[in-house]
């Protein structure tokens, strides 16, 4: 029983999500991730299930610490996303995230690259859903552009792993590193999913666009299945390392003049994956740790946040930062929970982000990268400026806005504060997590002068956007759209393709009239030989037939002869 | 039927919140002159370097994203028309 791999529990729960009703789909849902964790804890270090299919062999199981580790976090992350959308009455967004989530348990503990792959497309074809279930227009455009997106990552992924296996024999998904095209084919797969600069943007495309319950979801799993990828097959691959730090540092520009809060919080997203990236680059224990535990602290906390949001857009149908305001008068729960959340992006001391955040950080010092450093350190203190304090402020405080509600549905709040709970709980007794990480290392998590420190550049930071917005230097939210990578295939592609159309309209229209008078002198000459006053269709004597016949004969004898 | 008074529909408890922060700036960077943190780079050993670095981060950051906005900004509906 314990040699069963993960996803079949979530895909077989999602067949029965299709088929039962409201209340019996809500008690399944929430077993499911239970039993299902308890089951992952049992799996012994090292096991490895294999089977051969045509010569092939598969390993659909694979068990260490890594694999174990995320198989946990998904598990929790699956969780608290059912429990925030048990209200929902919608089935296909529930079958949807089973599937999905199950896919992502499906490539973590995947041993082969072909197996990865499999599960690397079917994130994407069941994720998808979560973002159609919107059922507006720009959720469908949305959604399709993200479909492309991906599937053109799982294409890449699968002709890096061919051509690995034409090379070596082996279809075995560990250590890969940068050395030769195959190599780079699956770093730049992985790449796509992970969100790096210039392929960042289906994510803040799509994220934003999906159900209030389906956006909780899709920031739980796509990406940190990519960076669980990227720890196995590119640990300590120098590049990530300005990869990664490009990653924290540029979207934060954008998050600060982004209206729509759960935009910012897609790009938000992006900048804490950066800070796993650089020290998946770093590839030291600590690093490796720090991204790991990043990753974990990251799923709860961008869970929180976007629950927070998600609940904000459930109640009052409005997710710009222009629109919202005053909602702490009546959503006072929601409100709390949420600075909760911010406080661990933040990486306040006691939170969940501060250890985990400060791992990476002190790595990258002790590798020699101060200029990287720098820039992690302008983007911990951006974080905290866009995702720490605007979001709450925007939503919840600012001009009050006038809208008056109530708290949302008990299930989204239990789920909110069971994030929260962990969020408090991983800060404050950071043991639990780290006794789980991989590599061994020595680090003490409260370290007065990273207490210090980090405390010194929250607070600076709060002083400044209070001086900013004091003084009226902050921008004002506007209803607005900013223009990201995505304007070259949204904006830039089809005017092109247009304009090239319309350019070619008198070549076809010329082409079309070379190809009528083609037809017509052809038609004229076959009149000409076959019409009915034609070469060939006149009657010709039999003799003259004869008579050709005949020195047809007499040149095939003469010939014979000679 | 008036509303009831929220915490910060007083002005005087913004002003609350804005002193408290100054305290908090203020203690926090009073802090570096008592306490010796101890450091892995030169910069980080300089007083208040975390303050200061944290200010200017994100003053420049908001400045710059402004700027940003003047190239980048369009109507909400920009990738929805057809022009």
């Amino acid at each position: 029983m314990t040699d069963l791999p993960p996803f079949l529990l979530f895909y077989a729960a999602a067949i029965g999500a299709a088929i039962l009703p409201h209340k019996a789909r809500g008690l399944s849902m929430l077993l499911v991730p239970t039993a299902g964790a308890i089951a992952v804890l049992q799996l012994p270090d090292g096991l490895s299930v294999q089977l051969t299919l045509m010569s092939i062999t598969l390993e659909p199981l694979r068990v260490d610490q890594l694999s174990r580790l995320f198989g946990i976090l998904f598990h929790i992350g699956a969780f608290i996303g059912i429990v925030f959308s048990l209200h929902s009455k919608d089935r296909s967004q529930h079958v949807a995230a089973l599937l999905y989530a199950g896919s992502a348990l499906g490539a973590v503990f995947a041993g082969d690259l072909l197996t990865l792959f499999l599960f690397w497309e079917m994130l994407a074809l069941t994720s998808v859903f979560l973002i159609f279930a919107r059922r507006t227009e720009r959720a469908y455009g949305a959604g399709i552009r993200y479909l492309v997106i991906q599937v053109i990552s799982g294409v890449l992924l699968l002709a890096g792993a061919l051509m690995i296996y034409h090379q070596s024999g082996s279809l075995s998904f560990g250590h890969i590193g940068l050395n030769g095209a195959a190599s780079v084919l699956i770093f730049i797969a992985f790449g796509i999913k992970c969100a790096f600069p210039l392929l960042h943007n289906w994510l803040t495309d799509a994220y934003p666009e999906a159900t209030p319950t389906g956006t909780v979801f899709l920031s739980a799993f796509t990406t940190k299945v990519a960076v669980y990828a990227l720890a196995r097959s590119f640990a300590g691959t120098e590049i990530l390392v300005y990869i990664g730090a490009t990653m924290t540092c540029f979207p934060i520009f954008y998050a600060v003049i982004e209206n729509d809060l759960r935009r910012v919080l897609a790009y938000s997203m992006i900048n804490q994956i950066g800070f796993m990236v650089v020290g998946i680059g770093l590839g030291t224990a600590l690093a490796m740790n720090g991204a790991i535990a990043h990753a974990f602290n990251d799923v709860i906390f961008k869970g929180l946040l976007m629950m927070s949001m998600g609940a904000v857009l459930h109640m009052t149908g409005r997710m710009n930062g222009s629109d919202l305001g005053g909602l702490y008068k009546s959503m006072p729960i929601t409100t709390t929970l949420c600075i909760v959340g911010a406080a661990s992006i933040s990486a306040f001391p006691l939170f969940s982000g501060f250890v985990s955040k400060s791992m990476v950080m002190v790595a990258v010092l002790e590798e020699g990268h101060p200029v990287v450093w720098l820039m992690l350190l302008f983007a911990s203190a951006g974080v905290f400026h866009h995702a720490g304090i605007k979001i709450p402020f925007f939503a919840f405080f600012a001009h009050d806005s006038g809208i008056r509600t109530t708290e949302p549905p008990l299930n989204m709040l239990v789920a909110m504060g069971i994030a929260a709970i962990l969020c408090v709980a991983i800060g404050v007794y950071p043991w639990v997590l780290y006794d789980l990480l991989p590599f061994e290392m020595k680090y003490s998590p409260f370290d007065g002068s990273h207490i210090i420190a980090q405390i010194q550049l929250l607070v600076f930071s709060a002083a400044a956007f209070a001086w900013l917005k004091v003084a009226n230097i902050y921008p004002p939210e506007l209803h607005s759209t900013n223009i990201d990578i995505e304007w070259l295939y949204r904006r830039l592609a089809p005017k092109w393709i247009r304009s090239i159309v319309e350019t070619m309209k008198p070549a076809q229209e010329s082409l079309s009239q070379v190809r009528q008078k083609a037809g017509k002198g052809m038609m004229r000459w076959i009149l000409h030989h076959y019409g009915p006053e034609g070469t060939l269709a006149r009657a010709w004597p039999t003799g003259s037939m004869v008579l050709w016949v005949a020195i047809l004969l007499g040149a095939s004898l003469i010939l014979y002869y000679a | 039927m008036t509303e009831r008074q929220h915490i910060f529909d007083h002005k005087k408890n913004i002003k609350r919140v804005l002193r408290a922060l100054i305290v908090l700036c203020v203690v926090s960077f009073a802090v570096d002159f008592v306490y010796h943190r101890h450091v892995v780079h030169p910069f980080e050993a300089l007083w208040g370097f975390y303050a200061i670095y944290g200010f200017f981060a994100c003053v420049i950051l908001v400045l710059l994203a402004k700027e940003m906005r003047k190239w980048l900004m369009r109507s909400e509906d920009y990738y929805e028309r057809d022009d």
